[in-house]
């Protein structure tokens, strides 16, 4: 308590003094009348306060969730309280209990957001979502960190239901997912499966949804759901096809693998496309029917419209042709093999290939892709019979020489006899030739043929007897040549001697120390001189002309 | 005899300490002679002030202990807890000193502080006796009232701490800005009561002072 004094000095008058306060030393307070009285504006803040408890009240009794139950066969992965109903991976409720029930599944009862009640409806449909590898795809990885859920996709129907079945397997699409589902109807299934995926320009645009048999057994029913925006590809005149593993093709145009992708190899695939030609632009109709092809090719074919079939009867073997094989016109193909058959003719009693062809006359040209309505049997015919009188044969050729596939060529042979077709004969018959290879066998056969004419023993005959002669005559040079040895060759070496005698003494004469060759030197040597002189007097007589008539003068001067 | 200042008429200044004599015509609206500022024999509107903001407490207290006060999420549950529910579950799993100090902090302490200002309220209308006990409980009401705020500061300092999305996440929930709120109120509502209103009750003769 030292501060004890330093407080009662500054208190001024000491505490202890009684009595009233000197009223001469307290100031009078001012009289403040302008300030107003706004004390009851602080009941804001409890009215702000009960309007928030309110709202906050009314939020709690707005999100009461519905309550529903769910049947599933299994409870693996769901949790009491931990388990999420989601739509759209977005959280709409939660699970509240699970329960085993008096069958064999178990009943999850759970809670749904009050802002997703109103998608609880008649056709709602539940699953749960679990890690699955399908369809090439791996969906719901996420849940094997989060654990599984229940994922919901909600119905369109009107009125709410409370109690449901879950399902086993996700639904292959949502009601909610935009695009179309469309049937194909094929021979048998092949290894498309639900969730195969459905292919466009090899982009994925789709899956398979459901595949059955047909009611009678003879076909499989597809569905196939194409997502928008791509389903408006899908028009009247689409091609779906298999694509489906690996299709290796081994025809006259060669050895071709197709595959569309790795997914498809493993696991099947359909694509579609629209042929180019077809003149069919609007998207299809939902639910609309196609025929599912084993492959692009078949699929692409289709496209003609117009088939003209005719026979062709041939005189040699159709080794090498089959079903299916192209019919080229001048190297373009506008048809294919359609029948290959023995025709017998009880008459003639010969048996003989018929092949049957269609071809395409729209493939022939634009032109003629306009003509219209071609199958006026009449006309055909006596089209026929033009292009046939200005040489019109069919022929086989060989397309692949490796492996001997053959298909059947249309060309001109303008020195071909003229033939007249048969008018009343349905399918009509187009001439044929022997063909290419075929053409070439007959050559080679010919040549050999003619070979066989060939008088082999009289040749051989001649010969020896050429050989024989040939004999003799060399006989008789052998003998002149011993002539030569004994006779001519001791003279020509006498001779041979005698001029090599007259040589040594040639030499002899031109040695470098022979007297004629000393002579000579000397003689040169005089003439050398004398030219010497005549130079020292032609120069004398250059300098001094006039030595000629005055004579030499001395060098001094 | 005690004399409050109140009753002899005398007014001090809350800014600059004069003492001033009130004006004759009381109670008026007056200033300090020396600085000018407002005089007030007790804190001004002191009832209507504590007792609005003791209904707004009250209002914002149920929503408080009724709606969930932190929501945690982790990889494999997501759970939400109101402030009572959480202390039963730190019970459950043995954290029980957390629990009771939860329990105490955030739900025992602002109700009872809320209780005993209504109880001073009611009691300084009525004259009730006991001025010198009821001073005391103002003191402790005062006293510990901000440590209700423990709770929140728990709660800001998980949020700030957990945030491994989405392995694990700690989030408020509608409960905590409301219980923010109770803590504040009950707060400001203990400084705008006037303790010294409980003492008027025991002097004879006394004038009310509570609205100037």
């Amino acid at each position: 308590m030292a501060d004890a004094p330093d407080n009662s000095e500054r208190r001024g008058p000491p505490p202890e003094q009684p009595g009233p306060v000197p009223q001469g030393d307290v100031p009078e307070a001012v009289a403040d009348a302008r300030r107003s009285r706004w004390a009851p504006l602080i009941w804001v803040i409890p009215v702000i306060a009960l309007g928030v408890a309110a709202w906050l009240a009314l939020q709690g009794v707005l999100n009461i969730g519905t309550a529903i139950e769910i049947t599933f066969n299994s409870g693996e992965g769901l949790e009491a309280g931990r388990t999420r109903i989601k739509y759209r991976d977005i959280d709409i409720g939660i699970v509240k209990a699970i329960e085993l029930t008096d069958g064999p599944n178990i009943l999850v009862k759970a809670e749904i957001n009050s802002k997703a009640k109103h998608l609880v409806v008649e056709d709602t449909r539940f699953w749960v979502v679990r890690p699955r590898i399908t369809g090439g795809q791996a969906l719901g990885l996420g849940t094997i960190l989060t654990g599984s859920h229940i994922a919901m996709d909600p119905g369109k129907s009107g009125p709410s239901r409370r109690s449901f079945t879950g399902l086993e397997q996700p639904p292959a699409i949502t009601t909610d997912a935009p695009g179309r589902l469309f049937t194909l109807r094929a021979a048998n299934l092949g290894s498309v499966d639900v969730g195969s995926p459905v292919y466009f320009r090899r982009v994925r645009v789709g899956k398979t949804v459901s595949t059955e048999l047909d009611k009678e057994g003879k076909g499989v029913v597809i569905q196939v759901f194409v997502n928008a925006p791509y389903d408006r590809f899908v028009t009247a005149g689409t091609r779906f096809w298999d694509v489906s593993g690996v299709a290796i093709a081994l025809d006259s145009g060669g050895f071709r693998v197709e595959t569309e992708s790795l997914t498809a190899i493993v696991i099947g695939g359909i694509a579609f496309e629209t042929p180019p030609q077809t003149r069919v632009t609007a998207p299809a109709a939902p639910d609309t029917a196609f025929t599912l092809f084993s492959n692009r090719d078949s699929a692409m074919k289709e496209i003609y419209t117009i088939k003209d079939s005719y026979i062709l009867y041939f005189t040699h073997s159709v080794r090498g042709l089959s079903v299916g094989a192209p019919v080229n016109f001048l190297g373009v193909e506008i048809g294919e093999v359609t029948s290959i058959d023995l025709d017998f003719n009880r008459e003639q009693g010969s048996v003989r290939p018929a092949v049957g062809i269609v071809i395409y006359p729209e493939r022939l040209s634009a032109r003629m892709r306009e003509r219209g309505p071609t199958d006026e049997p009449g006309r055909r015919v006596e089209a026929l019979q033009r292009w046939v009188d200005r040489g019109l044969r069919a022929q086989l050729s060989t397309g692949n020489l490796l492996t001997g596939q053959a298909y059947v060529a249309l060309n001109f042979f303008p020195k071909e006899p003229r033939v007249k077709i048969n008018a009343g004969q349905t399918p009509p018959e187009i001439p044929t030739v022997p063909g290419g290879f075929e053409e070439l066998q007959n050559t080679v056969t010919n040549v050999a043929k003619n070979l066989e004419k060939v008088p082999f023993a009289e040749v051989a005959a001649d010969f020896r007897k050429a050989a024989t002669e040939l004999e003799a005559t060399l006989k008789e040079m052998s003998a002149l040549s011993a002539q030569i040895r004994t006779d001519i060759a001791p003279e020509v070496r006498a001779t041979l001697g005698d001029a090599r005698a007259t040589l040594e003494k040639a030499q002899i004469l031109l040695a470098e120390d022979a007297p004629l060759q000393g002579d000579l030197q000397t003689t040169l040597r005089e003439v050398r001189r004398a030219a010497q002189a005549v130079r020292g007097l032609a120069d004398s007589l250059e300098r001094h002309p006039e030595s000629l008539l005055r004579g030499r003068k001395d060098d001094t001067q | 005899m005690t004399v409050m200042a109140a009753h002899a008429g005398l007014l001090t200044c809350e800014l600059c300490g004069l003492l001033n004599r009130g004006p004759a015509a009381a109670p008026a609206p007056s200033s300090c002679a020396r600085c000018g500022s407002a005089l007030h024999a007790r804190k001004p509107d002191s009832f209507i002030r504590t007792w609005a903001l003791l209904a707004a407490a009250y209002a914002l207290y149920i929503p408080a202990n009724v709606l969930p006060v932190l929501e945690t999420q982790s990889l494999v549950e997501q759970t939400t807890d109101t402030i009572l529910g959480g202390a039963i579950r730190l019970w459950s799993q043995g954290a029980w000193p957390l629990s009771v100090v939860i329990v105490v902090a955030s739900f025992a302490v602002p109700l009872a502080k809320m209780f005993i200002l209504t109880w001073l309220l009611v009691s300084a209308r009525l004259d009730a006796p006991g001025a010198l006990q009821r001073t005391r409980l103002y003191r402790v009401t005062d006293f510990i009232g901000r440590w209700s705020m423990v709770d929140i500061y728990v709660g800001g300092l998980l949020i700030g701490l957990v945030q491994f999305y989405p392995f694990a996440d700690v989030s408020v929930g509608p409960a905590a800005p409301a219980f923010a709120a109770v803590v504040v109120l009950t707060m400001l509502a203990s400084r705008a009561f006037d303790p010294r209103l409980l003492w008027d009750a025991a002097v004879p003769g006394r004038r009310r002072f509570d609205h100037g």
